[in-house]
């Protein structure tokens, strides 16, 4: 373990205060959307608080497009890469991606294990970060090589760590669900909770509301399993849509602001205070 | 950080042993223990004799047993969550609906397996036989493999790096029992990774007829599929075409249509025309879909007159036509 104290990863990570982790062991249940809205309510909790977002998903990142920071490119500098900021001159809101690396859009990112673990240790260990209140990390499904490669150049900074787990409300997906909490069992990263995504959905011709992907499975498993249930989230065709538009924030970082209207805002607010 | 944006070196599926390093050039490369990235290697030395560069001894095996398999699909989509599974469970039952037409689905999402819950068969175990693992039957003509079986429980995670996952499909293509096939479904994880790459490199020499591509509506789904078509193009894997899943939602109650993932960006029709390859087809989300699923039971059966089905139907009829069957 000495040697995890002094690493380059330790040494960067030093001046992060916590460190969140947002897992699944299913894929499309809202890992990359929970990341996102945990910045922008961390971000908009404080006037200076101070965020950052960490994309680990190497072949299908997700987080520049929400961010509206699609297309844009991570500079050099002498004291190690300079993140993206997604509310511009304000630089409190600080993004890493594989996506910012690429040359095409549609470029795929073929690796195997070794070479994205290579990358998820320069991720952590050459971004210059700064000051960081929080840094909220996302995680592509499964309980793999990303994950396994996350945990061991953390260990370090174990003491910061911690997790919120995604699910929706289906048996397909809790059963994935429960194979990433085992895996934060083994790997003794404590939980703070599970979110319940995609739980009903409001007719916008009748109001009336549907469960499309059923309801309530993440409650009970957060039940069975003595986890804290942080929430359930509707599906939100507004939200979809600003975090699917890609669109550039303009003045004054008008992401957070047509955020703030949403109605999944509302309630992400309390799963917010929950979680920190 | 150019490493990303040059990424045609590893075009070539290689094997890379989870001990190599960040660089390693592969084992089978002219590389092989020489590059610089070998210095401290534990495997430098096997790797400078030359015995890497051999052919991966299951590949022989790997085509006896898929020499008795007429046709072989890989169901795929860079994004999770599409419904890859769900659809690779239709196309099953679809085919095998035809008693006479043999059926089999192979499961390689090592670390989230569902295909065995969606066919409702999830208690199942795998038993082996001299002549190999045999399948377990969802019915006489359909088979599945999947590492869902052989978990001692569905709670347990498997945390494995990419080469134990690269060995378990080896093993799923050549021990099972998979008898003579008309169709092999392969059924993948999200992403452009390990997986992925081991699926194509072992069938490479035993061909694979082509891939279905899965996608949402969504501009956040497109991007990944776009990095999927990618993929394909740089290995080499024909595309059959591109389904969009969960495109508009019809509400029960007062069957009004709505967009619960807006195609904001054109969806997947505009995503096949601007890449060139073929639509085949859009189903609408239906709450009774993800219920099947839940419950094990077939879609296409349960509900004949549910516009999914003849979605389904009619995507399943057009695969057929392409591959000439």
């Amino acid at each position: 373990m000495a040697a995890a104290q002094d690493s380059p990863v330790t040494k960067r990570l030093a001046t992060v205060k916590k460190i969140i982790l947002v897992l699944s062991g299913k894929g499309g249940v809202g890992k990359s959307s929970v990341s996102v809205q945990l910045a922008l309510n961390l971000y908009g909790s404080s006037p200076t608080a101070r965020v950052g977002i960490l994309d680990v998903d190497l072949t299908g990142p997700s987080i520049p497009r929400m961010l509206g920071v699609d297309g844009q490119a991570v500079h050099q500098s002498s004291s190690g890469w300079v993140p993206v900021y997604a509310d511009g001159a304000a630089g409190r809101l600080s993004c890493m991606s594989v996506g910012f690396l690429l040359k095409k859009k549609g470029d795929s990112v073929v690796w195997r294990g070794p070479k994205k673990n290579g990358m998820i240790r320069q991720f952590l260990s050459d971004v210059r970060w700064g000051d960081l209140d929080y840094l909220v990390i996302d995680t592509p499904p499964g309980t793999s090589d990303e994950h396994l490669s996350l945990m061991e150049h953390l260990a370090g900074v174990h003491s910061r760590l911690c997790a919120v787990i995604v699910t929706t409300p289906q048996a397909v997906a809790l059963m994935d669900v429960m194979k990433c909490l085992s895996f934060t069992r083994t790997v003794n990263l404590p939980v703070v909770g599970l979110i319940e995504n995609m739980s009903g959905y409001a007719c916008p011709c009748c109001g009336e509301i549907q469960n499309v992907f059923s309801t309530g499975g993440g409650r009970e498993m957060a039940r069975r399993e003595e986890l804290q249930f942080l929430g359930s989230l509707p599906v939100d065709t507004e939200l979809v849509e600003l975090l699917d538009g890609g669109k550039e924030s303009g003045e004054g970082f008008q992401l957070l602001e047509r955020y703030q209207k949403t109605p999944t805002a509302k309630l992400f607010g309390d799963i917010c205070s929950l979680v920190c | 950080m150019t490493d990303a944006q040059n990424d045609s070196a590893y075009l070539d599926p290689k094997s890379i042993p989870s001990n190599a390093p960040e660089h390693c050039p592969g084992t089978e490369s002219e590389k092989a223990g020489k590059s610089d990235a070998c210095a401290g290697c534990a495997n430098q030395d096997v790797c400078a004799s030359g015995a890497t560069k051999q052919p991966d001894p299951s590949l022989p095996f790997i085509r006896d047993r898929m020499s008795t398999v007429r046709r072989k699909i890989l169901i795929l989509s860079g994004k999770g969550g599409v419904g890859k599974s769900t659809f690779t469970a239709q196309l099953g039952w679809a085919f095998a609906a035809d008693e006479d037409v043999q059926t089999g689905i192979m499961d390689v999402d090592i670390c989230g397996p569902s295909i065995p819950t969606i066919l409702g068969i999830a208690s199942e175990q795998v038993h082996s036989s001299a002549s190999g693992w045999s399948p377990v039957y969802v019915q006489d003509n359909f088979g599945v493999m999947s590492v869902g079986f052989m978990l001692p429980s569905s709670k347990d995670a498997v945390m494995w790096r990419g080469p134990k996952k690269n060995g378990l499909i080896s093993q799923f293509l050549k021990d099972v029992d998979w008898g003579d096939l008309d169709y092999l479904l392969v059924d993948t994880p999200p992403g452009t990774s390990d997986e992925h790459l081991s699926v194509v490199q072992y069938l490479k020499e035993s061909g694979i007829d082509g891939a279905v591509l899965i996608t949402t509506p969504q501009e956040v789904a497109l991007q990944d599929v776009r990095r999927e078509i990618d993929f394909c193009r740089k290995v080499g894997v024909p595309i059959i075409g591109l389904v969009e899943n969960m495109a508009g939602f019809v509400c029960p109650n007062c069957k009004g249509e709505s967009q619960i993932f807006k195609p904001s960006t054109g969806g997947g029709k505009q995503l096949a025309a601007d890449t060139g390859i073929e639509f085949l087809g859009s189903v609408p989300l239906d709450p009774r879909i993800g219920k099947s699923a839940d419950y094990g039971v077939s879609f296409l059966d349960e509900y004949p007159d549910s516009p999914a089905t003849i979605a389904y139907l009619n995507i399943i009829d057009r695969i057929r036509e392409i591959l000439g069957d």
